[in-house]
């Protein structure tokens, strides 16, 4: 569902004299569907920057990066945002929203954009907040205003609205009590049951070696540095 | 995946020159529908002169502006006729200005100038127009009670809210946009931005705004235009623009951002 080959990437920094930062070589590897793999390395080795990569959000230098049919590194804007909408998901670590959006519209909306009706989104999107323990009189709210933990939950629920075929999960049990860790485990069970290729990054390795399959070292791809 | 739509606006090659000096120049892009683009820089750097010439409000040097239209399909509108082009901008297109008063009559009622541009299109039946005039207010969050005031009697955001509404009321299918947000307070463009993208979702809008605001960029365009000196210098999608910048001028743009 996902196959890297031979991905790399640099920064060029050209407010700072133009230094060319290389960040990564020849990242290769796959993810088959109902498969989780976890990126592992040390703070610094690419793991979000190779996650920002196939989202399309960091342009990809070299290399073929493939979700499903789509090569992320020469789509066309408008090919990353159709995959974004209907085949990729991503739950990173910051919740980003409108002000003034209730919680309930924020994770409807992945499901209406795909054309789910209104009231079928609302059920789904009241089903996961209760599932992660997002109290009842909140739904109505922004998440602006709320606590880092509970905007880390309504970001994992609107990442699990609709069913991705592929998903990016950047630490989705970080900064999570037992019982909502458990929650996103079994969401990510249940997704991986369903088909859904995964690459995650866990700092919690009970929550890795729980549902990755495999482990990709970013290390192995991070350049060495010219001195 | 993608299957080939027409794109709603397309424009090829745009150019304009004031004297020796470059307006904008080089443009070209295309805007399919249901798409918001956002066109970013600094003042001077040419993006209200770029919005002017598509929208026809200043004539350009050279270039295509094509049009996909319901009735003939993709047409020039620098090759339209004075009256088509004007039958155009009130119905198909919409032009929201930075300032209100610019884009409202602020002599008649706010239900009058919503009331007028249905009027512009033919509506003759007074009961369905003011009903039409009321519902759009509501929409954009004005209370009925305040049909029959003039925008004067209105704050800044409420007269920017009755733009849009005046603006929206035809249905149709092109907004542009200048500065949307700017001049109001937080609150105000909070909600305004909450209501525009409503309204992009709901109606199937397809825009082209332009500000200095890379946050109202951020939560509102699909795509992303930074402009310089009257060039285009970065073009691709809004967050990958914004998070790797790749010219100097994005990323010197970018990292002045003040953070909250």
């Amino acid at each position: 569902m996902i196959r890297l080959e031979n991905v790399s990437k640099s920064f060029t920094l050209h407010n700072q004299g133009g230094a060319v930062i290389p960040v990564m070589e020849g990242a290769t590897f796959d993810v088959a569907r109902g498969e989780c793999i976890a990126l592992t390395g040390n703070s610094g080795a690419g793991k979000s920057t190779l996650m920002r990569m196939i989202y399309g959000n960091y342009l990809t230098a070299s290399g073929t990066l493939k979700v499903g049919d789509v090569d992320v590194a020469r789509a066309a804007p408008r090919e990353i945002l159709t995959l974004r909408q209907h085949t990729l998901g991503y739950v990173s670590q910051f919740l980003r929203v409108v002000p003034r959006v209730a919680t309930l519209d924020v994770v409807a909306d992945p499901l209406l954009s795909v054309g789910v009706a209104r009231d079928e989104a609302h059920d789904r999107a009241r089903d996961l907040l209760s599932r992660l323990n997002i109290p009842h009189t909140l739904w109505s709210l922004s998440p602006t205003t709320f606590s880092g933990g509970e905007q880390q939950r309504v970001n994992i629920a609107r990442g699990f609205a609709h069913d991705f075929p592929a998903l990016l999960l950047d630490e989705p049990t970080a900064s999570l009590d037992p019982t909502n860790r458990e929650t996103v485990m079994g969401l990510i069970e249940e997704a991986k049951a369903r088909g859904a290729a995964i690459i995650g990054i866990f700092h919690d390795s009970e929550a890795r070696m729980r549902v990755a399959d495999r482990e990709v070292n970013v290390s192995q791809f991070t350049p060495r540095r010219v001195a | 995946m993608t299957a080939p739509i027409t794109p709603l606006l397309s424009v090829r090659d745009l150019r304009k020159t004031y004297g020796h000096r470059i307006g904008c120049a080089d443009v070209g892009f295309d805007l399919y529908p249901g798409e918001v683009l956002g066109i970013v820089g600094e003042s001077g750097s040419g993006k209200s002169t770029l919005l002017s010439c598509l929208a026809g409000h200043l004539e350009p040097d050279q270039g295509e502006v094509v049009f996909d239209t319901r009735a003939d399909g993709p047409r020039d509108t620098r090759r339209m006729s004075e009256p088509e082009r004007r039958m155009l901008g009130r119905t198909d297109w919409a032009f929201v200005h930075q300032h209100a008063r610019d884009g409202l009559r602020m002599g008649v009622s706010a239900g009058g100038n919503v009331g007028e541009r249905l009027m512009a299109v033919g509506a003759r039946n007074y009961g369905n127009i003011r009903n039409e005039a009321i519902d759009w207010l509501g929409r954009v969050e004005i209370d009925e009670t305040r049909v029959d005031d003039r925008p004067s009697a209105f704050s800044g955001g409420m007269q920017q809210r009755l733009q849009i509404a005046r603006n929206l009321v035809t249905g149709p299918r092109l907004v542009f946009m200048d500065e949307p947000t700017g001049g109001l307070d937080v609150s105000v463009q909070a909600r305004l931005l909450d209501l525009l993208r409503g309204l992009v979702r709901d109606m199937g809008l397809s825009a082209i705004i332009v500000t200095h605001d890379l946050a109202v960029v951020r939560l509102l365009a699909h795509r992303l235009m930074v402009m310089k000196s009257g060039h285009v210098v970065e073009h691709g999608l809004t967050d990958q623009v914004l998070d790797d910048p790749q010219h100097s001028y994005t990323q010197l743009l970018v990292s002045s951002i003040l953070q909250v």
